[in-house]
């Protein structure tokens, strides 16, 4: 069996790199993508102490995590393809100069 | 370890039989299809042409490959995989007969997934979709882009209306194992008391699968062909098979779900499971013979406007009848 | 044993799936990486004895969220080039920084794992129904009600806003 540490370390890992993600990515689309991989080094973390306890809290909030992300993606990928639309570059720095 | 070994082997074979199955569907469907149209249908290779799908297959592995140069190679490369692995992995958790005795253990006549049976066949079949989108993007062709991205929001619009008609037999049976939900029928077929979801899910069966008459992102006066425009040689036969083998499963999973799956009288059950599944089959092909094809936008709202509200009307009735039971 | 040797398989392609999702400069690729990590991850809740998220961890987040993010990708990166010159110097210390920061934070995770105090192996098996879809379905509903029709709310306004927001400007 493995022992829960070892799912703990790998949800580590992966918020760590989901954050080193978020920090260097310039393209929009690419940082929500690492920040959907935080969201689930997260749900790792939830399901490996729901094992760990036996206790059916964990599932249900990682199902409403999952819930919650599905939500959010959606909306923020219209505001995305709202904002990003007839551009040649697409950098999130831009947003810093747009007007009005 | 010998659960380990049961597995594979039950793997290996359905995976053969899949694709076994697929080379006779070839044939079956331009046999029946010619037979509609008045037509004899291949008849020069084998007995009745029935060699004409080795023939093609032959064919197909020989022809030179293109590959476009724009195209994304790695993704090119990998997007029938996608399909046709989902395909065959989907019918994974279909029994196809009760379970048999040999070793001294009880071995399920399926491959795995006891507890979420159903829902494993939906996960998969929604990464099945991946196939279409990356194919037609990786094409690097404007009308394959389009193409698949047709076929990806109709596969995804009628997954809805077909989990729901689904989730009504869920409720009945009370569990989402397979083989329990077949060893609920012994007396009396899902279809009976599910008759609308049963409809809905002929309908979506048929739209899931990418068939006439739903099957407009792949016709070939429309977009050219569709996400598979720029595939030639084994990757289109790929992809081919990944569409039929669909069919299969779709079709096993309406034999076990509303036609009682292994249930018969007096035969083997795993021959009965063979005609529900052939009887099936027939309709597709019967279909593809019969009806002109839907314009997209019209497929569209008939799966959000028709087929969604009558499924979930379908699931609240269930619900209900099974909470008052 | 054999669980052993799926979990080590599984992290490995998790890891190397989030990995790809930071470095590969295409869109499509990046989306591919995330999907792969997810498919990891339902591996992963299947290990851990929880059936029905798996399954919904694949059909919702792998099989719906991405190919949304597929969609979004493939049609709007169609004609994109890449990053200005004038950005190229903030870019290259921005993710030294980044790489920085990660290992600080990674640092800080591991020193609050192993320093707290729980067991190091897992609880007994606890039957055949934890994690199956009985007993999520009777949690959902009975003590984490409330949160559940939140959700329910939090979908509408999401659909709300989607169509709100993806309306021809006039």
């Amino acid at each position: 069996m493995v022992p829960i540490g070892y799912y703990l370390v790998l949800s580590a890992v992966l918020f760590v790199i989901g954050g080193v993600g978020v920090l260097s990515r310039r393209n929009p689309l690419q940082m929500f993508m690492s920040v959907e991989l935080m969201w689930n080094a997260v749900n790792l973390t939830f399901v490996a102490f729901a094992r760990q306890y036996l206790n059916m809290a964990g599932h249900i909030f990682v199902f409403l995590v999952i819930t919650v992300a599905a939500a959010e993606v959606a909306i923020g990928l219209a505001i995305i393809v709202m904002v990003f639309r007839k551009r040649e570059h697409v950098d999130v720095d831009d947003l810093s100069l747009m007007k009005g | 370890m010998l659960t380990v070994i049961l597995v594979l082997v039950k793997g290996l074979i359905t995976a053969v039989l899949l694709l076994a199955a697929f080379g006779l569907m070839t044939w079956v469907e331009r046999k029946v299809l010619a037979r509609f149209q008045f037509r004899p249908g291949p008849n020069r290779l084998g007995p009745a042409g029935v060699l004409q799908f080795m023939a093609d297959g032959l064919k197909l592995v020989f022809k030179e490959e293109i590959i476009p140069t724009a195209a994304d190679r790695v993704v090119y490369l990998l997007a029938p995989f996608i399909s046709l692995t989902a395909a065959i992995v989907a019918f994974a958790v279909i029994p196809w007969g009760p379970p048999i005795h040999i070793f001294g253990q009880t071995v399920p006549m399926e491959i795995g997934g006891p507890n979420i049976g159903i829902l494993f066949i939906f996960a998969i079949t929604s990464l099945g979709v991946y196939g279409l989108i990356l194919g037609g993007w990786a094409s690097a062709n404007k009308y394959s882009l389009l193409g698949g991205l047709r076929s990806t929001a109709q596969i995804i619009s009628y997954e809805l209306a077909m989990g729901l008609a689904v989730t009504g037999v869920l409720l009945a049976a009370g569990s989402a194992d397979l083989n329990t939900i077949v060893a609920k029928q012994y007396h009396l077929w899902f279809i009976v008391p599910q008759i609308l979801g049963f409809l809905i899910y002929l309908v979506t069966m048929v739209a899931e699968t990418n068939r006439t008459p739903f099957d407009l992102p792949e016709a070939e006066n429309e977009l050219v062909a569709g996400y598979h425009t720029e595939y030639t040689g084994l990757k289109w036969a790929m992809y081919m098979m990944a569409e039929y083998i669909n069919m299969i499963t779709v079709s096993g999973l309406a034999t076990t779900l509303f036609l009682g799956g292994w249930h018969g009288p007096w035969l083997p059950p795993e021959l009965w499971f063979l005609i529900k599944v052939a009887a099936f089959m027939y309709f597709f092909i019967w279909l593809r013979a019969t009806l002109p094809r839907l314009r997209y936008d019209r497929l569209m709202a008939f799966g959000w406007k028709v087929l969604l509200p009558v499924a979930l009307l379908n699931t609240l009735a269930t619900a209900v009848w099974v909470a008052v039971r | 044993m054999l669980s052993t040797v799926v979990f080590w398989i599984a992290a490995v392609l998790a890891v190397v799936g989030a990995l790809g999702v930071v470095t590969t400069r295409n869109p499509v690729h990046t989306a591919l990486s995330l999907v792969l990590t997810m498919l990891s991850l339902g591996v992963l809740f299947l290990l851990l004895h929880a059936e029905f998220l798996a399954v919904v961890e694949v059909l919702v987040y792998a099989g719906a969220v991405m190919v949304l993010f597929l969609f979004v990708v493939t049609l709007l990166m169609a004609g994109v080039k890449p990053p200005r010159e004038e950005h190229r110097m903030r870019l290259a210390y921005q993710t030294l920084i980044a790489g920085l920061f990660g290992l600080i934070l990674f640092v800080l995770v591991l020193h609050a794992m192993v320093g707290a105090n729980w067991v190091s192996t897992l609880a007994g098996p606890g039957g055949g129904t934890f994690g199956s879809i009985a007993s999520f379905g009777t949690a959902l509903f009975t003590r984490y009600l409330l949160p559940f029709e939140l959700t329910a709310v939090v979908l509408l306004v999401a659909v709300i806003g989607v169509v709100v927001l993806g309306r021809e400007q006039e």
